[in-house]
């Protein structure tokens, strides 16, 4: 027998989801996330879930793991000190910051700027010169740098260094020159540089991004030896660590501590990949996915099982190009407070949240405001009189109190109110959503939508019908969906170059070689993890635009495309592409700006779990009576024990289905049938 | 003169009781359909000026043309009023004439797209969205020539006309249009944008009203306008004192020698009414830098600016409007007489915002008073036919938005180099140095230009723009004789200047605004904008501050002394700081509310010795 573990560490909770292999049984855990040292919440979770499945941990073979460690450093300020040597006259790329002040008209009146990543203390300039072609303009003065590089090493602040040169993205040589200099100089810091990182165009992006990823590298370094230490103690040597990355594929361990920049979408990108796998099992391949959890809701579209993968990660208020799957996040989730503006009188719902601590009201932690959380328990949908293996007391009472203020302010019954929020907090999710569907020219009722994370399955039914994107589909363990993910996704990594040439000017031959040349650099990775060349998939990418245009596609091809259509498959595909987004389409001018290869590891497929108990009848499954409130009046709503629900029975609603880890809604006029692979496929009763 | 819209569907539609929450999502619905415009466009849009920069504006209107989402108000009903002819199904309306629509859009080269939504045959709502175009045709590339003294010189002129009639394309009005800009192409692209983002705002509004019904859409738009009437209402209440309060600004020149042209403002209440009187605002100029302003407009200008003090999240509107009288005086630098020239009219726009804010934070200065900061979008055209090799000669055409210091402010310092205005982005040097005959040498914020305070201006910004072909330039920018003025003891910032140093080493101070300025591959040229002014007292400044800028070299060690702060071998000399901080307190005299720096007369005097340029002298207005 051997086992895989997933592990996703949420700013709440630990999740964690054992796997066997051969049977595809599987085990989860919850344990309290630790963020002062995410590796002791992991190491109780292993603990915890070894002691209750019974499982020996030196047969688990492989740990999986989504982790935010990358993300909190830059959320919490906690990141190194970093040094940073740009071309000289650029010192202040980053204070200028592309001139941007967030808000409306006059938001600049209240904006301050947080603090550099890499201070302008600790930033030099090295004299040296690229031209757009990449032409070297000016050599690098490399006596020069040496001193400013020694008077900065002798600070004694640089935790970590970044090298970032104008144009340094079409060529890296006074890069490289620079490096080697401070290597001498700095010995055993880490260095990043620009051309190696992120070798794209704009030199702020370019900037920011490097910086960043030295930025949380000490503490990524430091996290994952710690963690592979640990783990090889309890496991045994052989055990493989691997992490999620933000674009949704896995990394190695060494490679995620080398460029933590591609890990800051960790923890989202498991929930897509989680989603996928349940969804592309049960037919369903085009999918929106809807992972609400207590401070935000996330988004994203899938279409053929393929999450879609933006070149930008957003991090509070810092945006980076690393490849991250287009997830949407919407200040909108379970924990958001509702309140009512006194002079306008208008309902509004987050984005302030209570989070974990003080919690919505209903959790009896100290929070007395209003949430979503609370108008869910108040209108029944959240029963707070059944727990299933529930840890989590629910006081109804102190619900209705917290919703009552807002019933108070806005002259209603506390129904109305409660039921008021729910569709405040709804309509903004569904902006989301239309984000990634509408906004990108695709039509929510071509989709299924999965609903997960804590508060999902709650809400998905409501947001189905808002977005007539059905069926509706709740996973299994919908609450642990991104250990499901993390342990179910597989080792990728990619090789990019700008290329800025006219398809026209390019011939099929020297595209495919230069595609080859990225090819191999890429699937070393993945041969140093031990996966050899015939387990390996590869996809080409090429960014392409219509000249002029300050706007790109990127789009996906194999070996074998190319081969057979030319460079038709770079530039028909994007005139179809651009058609789709824009309604309107140029028939030549296609201009290649970058170029790129992905090489993955080839997925073992897992066995599925058994589902429910097949003898069992509906009524079987009917763990108590109750009632939940919708749409003005009192419905009343059997709970289902979701375990007992086997492949091929169908819950009418009103009901809602209930399992250790979330609780599932389903409305008047609306069924789930439950399918082969044990998800609940809720639609509207025909 | 009025416009009639065409119904088939006479039925009127119906004011009915709508539950608070059903507007509250209607109110997000319209708000996401808003931020799919700007969606739609920056993704369609070819331009690097409405892609990168931003430069545009969305909007949605009920039936009665008041704007319910959007940022600079409506235009609807004074276009209404202008436009004679039927109105129907199916049109999109196009026309960029600021005299032909009561200054909705104030240059050409904004170019407005209007769209009236019908549904089952009656209109229920409208969309609208304008841009700034590359070019718009006329005296010189990207249509802003300064020299210019009359609207006829400013390119192509568009009245309101149909782009499309019933849904159809007037493609030979269209390619007329296109054939007198520089620029086709992206014109085309961006005006194809605008024309997908009104329709996409119009289908949403379609569908709340097939979601919601025709009449609940109709009636939680009206509850959307009421809510800002009650939130104003409370403002105007609040921080519009009865008591007149007046403030004045000047335009240094008009780019043909005159100036400084006076803006004047004088604010009070009546009852629940804010006046706002321009009277005392000089004639209008000879140039281009007039400044059209539609009064609605200006009532929109000072509803954003204070309504976040209520409820940040409101969906902002036109609700308020009743309660804002503006007047502006005919024949002025606000209000200019057809035809006078007005595409350089970005100055003085920015400008009415330094006014408002003064006028609206004097009455708690230590709350609410910023400093003047970078009211401007200052540019610079760099054109002509690419004479490196293997270019094959080819036309190009940039235009750039220059940035400067934030002012100091309550809330904090300013920000260096950064815009005041909302979305806009610098162009990645990068990108601009792949696409033009240009090498940018130096991109950094100008040591201790931010006006020094308890909370600085941010600094300027320094560009170095090494051209690498032949050409021809245009600089469009102020503030570079009078002063960004500084605020309860804050100092001044430094002013704007713009040198070039020839290939041949000569160097020559060029003026804040010159069109036709011949270049050379191999010149240099310095395009330095200005800093905000301080805010509060400089000499309270922490001086450990102070020294942080100076080791960021935000801020000189000579500079560190209009703080009082004393900086020796890189550590604060804090008994030499205590000294200078007392000699510098008792020397000045009493602390005012505004720090103008000198008068207007003393500028004249010195600024051929200060700013190498002649100083313009007093209009003379006809």
């Amino acid at each position: 027998m051997s086992y895989r573990l997933g592990v996703d560490v949420g700013g709440t909770f630990t999740d964690l989801m054992l796997i066997n292999e051969e049977t595809g049984a599987t085990f989860t855990a919850k344990v309290p996330s630790t963020p002062e040292d995410s590796s002791i919440g992991v190491l109780n979770g292993v603990a915890r879930i070894c002691e209750e499945s019974g499982i020996d941990p030196t047969k688990i073979d492989r740990v999986m793991h989504g982790t935010t460690v990358a993300t909190n450093a830059v959320l919490q300020g906690k990141g190194a000190k970093v040094g940073l040597v740009t071309t000289a006259g650029y010192e202040q790329t980053l204070q200028v910051a592309r001139s941007f002040c967030p808000g409306g008209l006059g938001g600049w009146v209240t904006f301050n700027k947080n603090p550099l990543l890499a201070p302008l203390e600790l930033t030099i300039g090295a004299d040296e010169r690229m031209d757009a072609s990449g032409n070297v303009i000016r050599e690098l003065d490399e006596a020069a740098l040496r001193k400013s590089l020694e008077k900065l090493k002798a600070t004694g602040q640089v935790e970590a260094l970044t090298i970032c040169f104008v144009n340094a993205y079409i060529n890296g040589d006074n890069e490289q020159k620079a490096a080697k200099i401070a290597r001498e100089v700095f010995g055993d810091t880490p260095i990043s540089i620009s051309s190696e990182v992120v070798p794209e165009m704009q030199e702020y992006e370019r900037t920011e991004t490097t910086v960043m990823n030295s930025y949380v590298r000490p503490e990524m370094q430091l996290y994952i030896d710690n963690l592979q230490n640990a783990l090889h103690d309890r496991m045994g040597e052989e055990l493989q660590l691997s992490l999620l990355r933000s674009d949704g594929g896995l990394a190695s361990a060494r490679s995620a501590a080398d460029s933590p920049v591609n890990m800051l979408m960790s923890g989202p990108a498991g929930g897509v990949t989680g989603a996928i796998y349940f969804c592309s099992r049960a037919g369903y391949d085009d999918i929106l996915t809807f992972d609400m959890g207590g401070t935000s809701t996330d988004v994203a579209l899938i279409q053929d099982s393929k999450a879609r993968v933006r070149r930008e990660t957003y991090v509070g208020d810092v945006k980076v190009r690393a490849p991250s799957v287009d997830v949407r996040t919407v200040g909108a989730g379970g924990g958001s407070i509702a309140f009512v503006p006194e002079l306008t009188g208008a309902l509004r719902v987050g984005p302030e949240s209570a989070g974990a601590v003080p919690g919505p009201a209903a959790y009896l932690k100290g929070g007395d405001k209003p949430t979503v959380c609370d108008a869910n328990v108040v209108l029944g949908y959240l029963p707070s009189d059944v727990q299933l293996g529930g840890k989590m007391q629910i006081s109804k009472e102190a619900a209705e109190k917290a919703v009552q203020t807002i019933a108070d302010a806005l002259d209603i019954d506390l129904l109305e109110a409660a039921e008021g929020i729910i569709r405040v907090a709804n309509e903004a999710m569904f902006g989301a959503l239309r984000l990634v569907s509408v906004e990108q020219g695709y039509d929510p009722r071509d989709f299924a939508l999965v609903c997960f994370g804590g508060a999902g399955p709650l809400h998905g039914n409501a947001m189905g019908i808002l977005s007539d994107a059905w069926p509706v589909i709740i996973p299994p363990g919908p609450g642990v969906l991104c250990a499901r993910g993390d342990a179910t996704t597989t080792v990728q990594d990619e090789a990019t170059r700008t290329y800025i040439q006219l398809a026209g000017d390019v011939s099929k031959e020297q595209l495919l070689a230069d595609l080859k040349a990225l090819e191999e650099r890429a699937a070393q990775a993945l041969i140093d993890d031990g996966i050899g060349k015939q387990d390996h998939e590869v996809v080409y990418q090429a960014d392409v635009r219509y000249v002029g245009q300050a706007f790109q596609i990127t789009l996906d091809f194999t070996e074998a495309d190319l081969q057979e259509r030319g460079l038709d498959v770079v530039t028909g595909q994007f005139d179809a592409e651009h058609e789709q987004l824009f309604s309107f389409k140029l028939s030549d001018g296609h201009e290649i700006l970058m170029i790129r290869a992905v090489v993955k590891a080839k997925p073992a497929d897992l066995a599925l779990p058994e589902v429910g108990s097949a003898d069992a009848e509906l009524k079987d499954c009917i763990v108590h009576e109750s009632k939940f409130y919708y749409d003005g009046a009192w419905h009343d709503a059997p709970l289902y024990d979701r375990a007992k629900l086997h492949a091929g029975i169908v819950v009418p609603g009103p009901s809602i289905v209930m399992e250790m880890d979330s609780t599932t809604v389903i409305l008047p006029g609306h069924e789930a049938r439950v399918d082969e692979i044990g998800n609940l496929l809720i639609n509207p009763v025909k | 003169m009025t416009a009639r819209i065409i119904e088939t569907n006479n039925t009127p539609l119906k004011k009915v009781e709508v539950e608070g929450v059903t507007a509250d999502i209607i109110e997000n619905a319209l708000k996401n359909a808003r931020i799919e415009m700007d969606a739609v466009l920056f993704r369609t849009a070819m331009s690097p000026g409405i892609r990168e920069q931003g430069d545009c504006f969305p909007m949605i209107a009920n039936k009665d043309g008041k704007m319910v989402v959007g940022q600079f108000g409506s235009f609807i009903g004074p276009f209404m009023e202008a436009y004679n002819d039927e109105i129907e199904e199916g049109d999109i309306i196009l026309t960029n004439d600021p005299y032909m629509c009561n200054a909705a859009v104030s240059h050409l080269p904004d170019w407005l797209v209007l769209k009236p939504v019908f549904k089952d045959g009656r209109h229920i709502a409208w969309t609208a969205m304008f841009g700034h175009m590359s070019d718009n045709g006329g005296m010189v590339p990207g249509s802003i020539p300064i020299e210019a003294t009359n609207i006829y010189q400013e390119g192509v002129r568009i009245p309101p006309i149909k782009l499309y009639k019933k849904g159809v394309l007037q493609s030979d009005i269209l390619e007329l249009i296109l054939h007198n800009v520089r620029t086709s192409q992206w014109n085309r692209f961006d005006l194809n944008a605008l024309v997908a983002a009104c329709n996409t705002a119009g289908k949403r509004c379609v569908e709340m009203a097939n979601r919601f019904g025709d009449d609940v859409l109709f009636s939680a738009m009206d509850i959307m306008l009421e809510r800002n009437y009650n939130a104003m209402k409370f403002i105007i209440q609040n921080f519009i004192p009865e008591e007149p309060r007046t403030f004045e600004d000047y335009l240094c020149d008009d780019g043909m020698g005159m100036g400084p042209y006076k803006i004047k403002c004088k604010m009070w209440r009546e009852g629940d009414v804010a006046h706002f009187d321009f009277s005392g605002t000089d004639p209008q100029a000879q140039s281009s830098v007039n400044f059209y302003l539609n009064e609605d407009m200006f009532k929109m200008f000072f509803g954003s600016f204070t309504i976040n003090v209520v409820d940040p999240h409101i969906v902002f509107n036109d609700g308020f409007y009743d309660l804002v009288d503006v007047y502006i005086p005919e024949g002025t630098l606000l209000k200019p007489k057809f035809p006078a020239a007005i595409s350089g009219r970005t100055h003085a726009l920015g400008r009415i915002f330094d006014v408002l804010g003064a006028l609206l934070g004097s009455g708690a200065p230590e709350q609410m008073l910023n400093a003047a900061g970078f009211s401007d979008s200052p540019h610079l055209f760099y054109s002509g036919y690419d004479t490196r090799e293997g270019k094959n000669n080819e036309w190009f055409q940039l235009f750039q938005i220059g940035f400067g210091g934030v002012p100091g402010r309550p809330a904090g310092d300013g920000p260096d180099g950064h815009s005041l205005w909302p979305g806009f982005t610098n162009v990645p040097n990068e990108f601009i140095e792949s696409y033009f005959p240009l090498r940018i040498e130096r991109y950094e914020t100008i040591p201790d230009s931010g006006g020094a305070g308890l909370h600085r201006g941010g600094n300027g910004l320094s560009v170095a723009y090494r051209f690498l072909s032949d050409g021809a330039i245009g600089i469009h920018d102020e503030r570079w004789l009078v002063y960004p003025w500084g605020v309860l003891g804050g100092q001044v910032g430094m002013r704007s200047t713009k040198k070039i140093v020839r290939i041949d080493g000569s160097e020559e101070w060029l003026p804040s605004k010159c069109d036709g300025v011949k270049v050379q591959a191999g010149d240099l040229l310095y395009f330095n904008t200005w800093g905000g002014g301080g805010w509060g007292d400089p000499l309270k400044r922490d001086p450990q501050l102070v020294l942080a800028d100076v080791n960021r070299v935000l801020a000189t060690v000579e500079g560190a002394r209009d703080y009082g702060v004393v900086i020796k071998d890189g550590a604060v000399d804090e008994a030499a700081t205590k000294k200078l901080r007392e000699e510098m307190a008792a020397a000045r005299g009493e602390i005012g509310v505004f720090n103008t720096g000198p008068s207007i007369e003393e500028l004249r005097a010195t600024c051929l010795a200060e700013t190498g340029l002649e100083p313009p002298v007093q209009p003379v207005f006809r």
